[in-house]
């Protein structure tokens, strides 16, 4: 089961890493991470992501698809949300099912790796004195490099 | 005709997201050099090329990519996901 949804609606952390454990089969391992919008003190009233619709489902299933090969995956579960989030919401989360949790967690942190900087999304940050584009980081690109 | 997209600031500063156009381009550089000699606006956009990224036809692709045959450009900055 690997399974993509790019989506503007919330979602419920705890609700699908249950579903997902609960349908990763006979796998001794289960990986999930969740990314929220960072309330970086009260600098911050929303995050507006913006994507590419088409390219970003591709992408992030070409992305996830690696990761299932890489290190032999029972399952794998990408959600990432666009439009406006509130600081404290859920932006995204991978959820990785391996045998053992060494593959599990390496798959978990080469999808964070790769959708921070391979995947059409941009967000931007709305706060009291403005908008602003978050820039991309030169470490994320790097991240990239060890996989 | 070829389908030009715009992400990001890249769109801000053009002021649309999408637009169709005709060109006789030959590379990816050709396009935006047509682009830039158009208007202010879009050369306020490509004013440093390393801060833009291109796909064709939604997949990732570089400056020098040749668009024969492309249906779909996307210029945008760099990603941030996650």
């Amino acid at each position: 089961m690997h399974t993509v949804r790019i989506q503007d609606r919330p979602f419920s952390y705890g609700t699908e890493s249950d579903s997902f454990a609960a349908a990763a089969g006979p796998a001794g391992a289960v990986v999930t991470f969740l990314g929220r919008v960072r309330d970086d003190g009260g600098r911050l009233s929303v995050m507006e992501i913006e994507h590419y619709p088409g390219m970003t489902e591709r992408a992030v299933t070409a992305i996830l698809d690696e990761a299932v090969t890489r290190w032999d995956l029972t399952a794998g579960l990408v959600i990432h949300r666009h439009g406006r989030i509130a600081p404290g919401e859920a932006i995204m989360m991978v959820a990785t099912a391996a045998r053992h949790r060494a593959e599990a967690f390496a798959a978990a942190e080469f999808l964070m790796d790769y959708l921070k900087s391979r995947a059409p999304f941009w967000k931007k940050e709305f706060g009291p004195d403005g908008a602003e584009w978050v820039a991309a980081r030169d470490a994320d690109e790097q991240a990239l490099d060890r996989w | 005709m070829i389908d030009v997209l715009y992400f990001a600031w890249v769109r801000e500063r053009i002021g649309l997201p999408k637009e169709r156009i005709t060109t006789s381009a030959v590379t990816v550089a050709d396009l935006v050099a047509e682009l830039v000699a158009r208007e202010e606006r879009y050369a306020a956009a490509f004013a440093d090329t390393r801060a833009v990224r291109v796909a064709l036809d939604q997949e990732l692709a570089d400056f020098s990519s040749p668009i024969a045959g492309v249906r779909e450009v996307a210029f945008f900055p760099p990603m941030t996901g996650g």
